[in-house]
């Protein structure tokens, strides 16, 4: 199991000096347009405007999210922005390219080299308009948890740089799942555009909302896991069984994710052409 | 020991159908009806090493889907296929990098990027190291006859440099196998001869195998002594060119300038009359027969000039594709 989960890893050296080449013409091609590169910029800056905006708006209006304070709050809207950050980074330029291979049959291409199908398409291409937002998330995780507690314990950030590991790993796995559909359905954009909406609730602290959303965004959609144990982590709130959770839900996804690609492929009719 | 064997080889598509107009819209949203469509139909064929096969058939024939087959890019409903040792469906790492496959519609180089970068990330993904990379890069680009090219956006080079470069890119890890479905398609004539060129000294150098489909017989003329004929998903042919040319046309068109006009009796017992027009005629006789035919002509009739013509190989391959069928030899 583990060496299937890991299969990428088994030929490290080539995954890694293609990673590179990945990125680097990836880079080079946004860069190619400068104008859009400008544009991409502008739109960062007004995410981050944005967030903000979303800050001072919370701070304003002053109602109890679930037993959570507003510095508390924030941690977990730390957590949030971070993970958007890396959405923008990677699963937005790859993922939802995932759709356009399949229908326009450059999915052979890919599936033609000798290097791990999954690997490629996650990792093709990367983006630097999500890096800000990120460093942006780091900082008011960071901010909002001093706010809380006075001072940071070292082990606390470690794990919660883990669970935000594991967060990531889910949503990446969630999204990479929704786009396989596409080998069937060929057009998928919305149900991920579903899964984005869906996600925005990890904004907020599972607690602040009511009982069956909770149950779901714990049990059916991983929401609680994504930004609520990280900020618990950070916040030295977090029991086992949620970090055990995350941890396990990570890896429950991740290898769905695999099974999934592959049972997929066997169903793959490449687009006539 | 064959490099490509294909077995009873068999693939069929589940295919949603669709009536037109709203009514059909509607009924295809609620309750999509499918149609299994065998798109390939218990192909065999073997090809050995080194050898270099036309794949040939109409529009929708079957060759794509079977090169996506021998590929690996989709599994087989049926059959036995073993390429370079391997099922390709399995798509193993020493499968991957016995093979190549061409496709003339599609492109793997980044559209924005010199080809030089695309070339690069292919070398890092077969795992070839840098100065073996630019020694193949060398060596293929001076094969193709492409220079400075190779440091301009894919965007702005023309299509003939675009497949050049697009070959680079397929051949760069040397595969043993090479899968070409129409790598001339939109090609200028002058292009068409120099990728075709390229495809017969790269063959030469290297020994590799390629199985080529192409739309433009003259690609199949250079390059290809043995050809697999296709029709609605079954093979029904597989032999020589030259022995299809001469099963299907076993006569030449020899065509007559004469002195004077002359009755069509006249012409008759050296062969059949196609056409008379004034003093010219066209005969259509036996291959086997031209030589004695011609000097009894020239003996008895007041040629002035004459002609011998072999059938058009697109005429007869053409007329071969809408009848589905080749007729079996007489006894």
């Amino acid at each position: 199991m583990v060496v299937w989960l890991l299969a990428p890893l088994r030929d490290l050296r080539r995954h890694l000096v293609s990673l590179r080449r990945f990125w680097g013409t990836s880079l080079a091609s946004q860069l190619e347009y400068q104008f859009n590169a400008f544009i991409e910029l502008l739109a960062m800056v007004g995410n981050l405007a944005g967030s903000l905006l979303v800050l001072w708006l919370f701070d304003r209006q002053g109602v109890p999210l679930g037993g959570w304070s507003w510095a508390g709050a924030l941690v977990v809207l730390g957590a949030y922005t971070v993970l958007t950050g890396f959405t923008s980074c990677l699963l937005q330029p790859n993922l939802s390219r995932i759709v356009t291979h399949v229908q326009e049959g450059t999915l052979d291409f890919v599936l033609l080299k000798p290097i791990d199908s999954q690997f490629w398409l996650s990792l093709r291409t990367v983006s630097a308009a999500g890096v800000p937002e990120m460093v942006l998330g780091v900082v008011l995780m960071v901010g909002a948890a001093l706010q809380e507690r006075g001072s940071l314990n070292p082990a606390a950030v470690l794990l919660m740089a883990a669970m935000l590991m594991a967060a990531a790993l889910t949503l990446y796995a969630l999204w990479f799942v929704l786009a396989t559909t596409s080998i069937w359905f060929v057009k998928t954009w919305n149900a991920t555009e579903v899964l984005r909406a869906v996600l925005t609730a990890g904004r907020y602290p599972v607690a602040a909302f009511p009982p069956a959303l909770r149950t779901l965004f714990t049990l059916v959609l991983p929401v609680a896991f994504l930004t609520t144990v990280p900020a618990e982590a950070l916040l030295e709130r977090a029991t086992a069984p949620w970090i055990g959770g995350s941890v396990a839900v990570a890896c429950g996804a991740l290898a769905i994710s695999r099974a999934f690609w592959q049972l997929a492929l066997r169903f793959y009719t490449s687009a006539s052409s | 020991m064959a490099i490509v064997t294909a077995q009873g080889l068999r693939k069929s598509f589940r295919v949603a159908a669709k009536d037109p107009g709203l009514a059909g819209t509607l009924r295809h949203l609620l309750r999509r009806r499918w149609q299994d469509v065998e798109a390939v139909r218990q192909v065999s064929f073997q090809i050995e090493p080194g050898e270099v096969v036309g794949f040939l058939g109409g529009n929708g024939a079957g060759k794509t889907t079977t090169l996506k087959l021998l590929s690996g890019l989709i599994h087989p409903t049926g059959g036995v296929l073993e390429v370079a040792g391997c099922q390709p469906w399995r798509r193993q790492r020493r499968f991957l990098e016995a093979i190549t496959l061409v496709m003339g519609q599609k492109q793997q180089l980044i559209w924005d990027l010199p080809p030089l970068d695309s070339l690069r990330v292919n070398a890092a993904v077969y795992g070839i190291d840098d100065s073996e990379a630019r020694r193949r890069i060398a060596e293929l680009a001076d094969m193709l006859e492409l220079g400075e090219e190779l440091t301009r956006p894919v965007r702005k080079l023309s299509l003939g440099q675009r497949m050049k470069a697009e070959l680079m890119a397929a051949l760069l890890h040397r595969p043993r196998v090479l899968f070409l479905d129409e790598p001339t398609l939109g090609l200028d004539v002058n292009a068409q001869a120099r990728v075709r060129r390229f495809l017969a000294d790269y063959n030469q150098r290297t020994g590799a195998t390629v199985l080529l489909t192409s739309h433009y017989m003259a690609d199949i003329t250079a390059l290809c002594p043995r050809v697999l004929l296709i029709h609605q998903g079954a093979l029904f042919y597989d032999g020589g060119l030259d022995t299809l040319r001469e099963r299907l046309a076993p006569w030449r068109q020899v065509r007559l300038e004469l002195a004077e006009p002359v009755p069509a009796e006249r012409l008759a017992p050296y062969g059949e009359v196609e056409r008379l027009d004034g003093a010219a005629a066209w005969l259509l006789i036996g291959r086997d027969r031209v030589p004695a035919c011609l000097n009894r002509l020239l003996a008895d009739l007041p040629v002035l000039d004459l002609e011998v013509n072999e059938p058009p190989i697109e005429e007869l391959i053409g007329r071969l594709f809408q009848q589905g069928f080749l007729e079996e030899p007489p006894a």
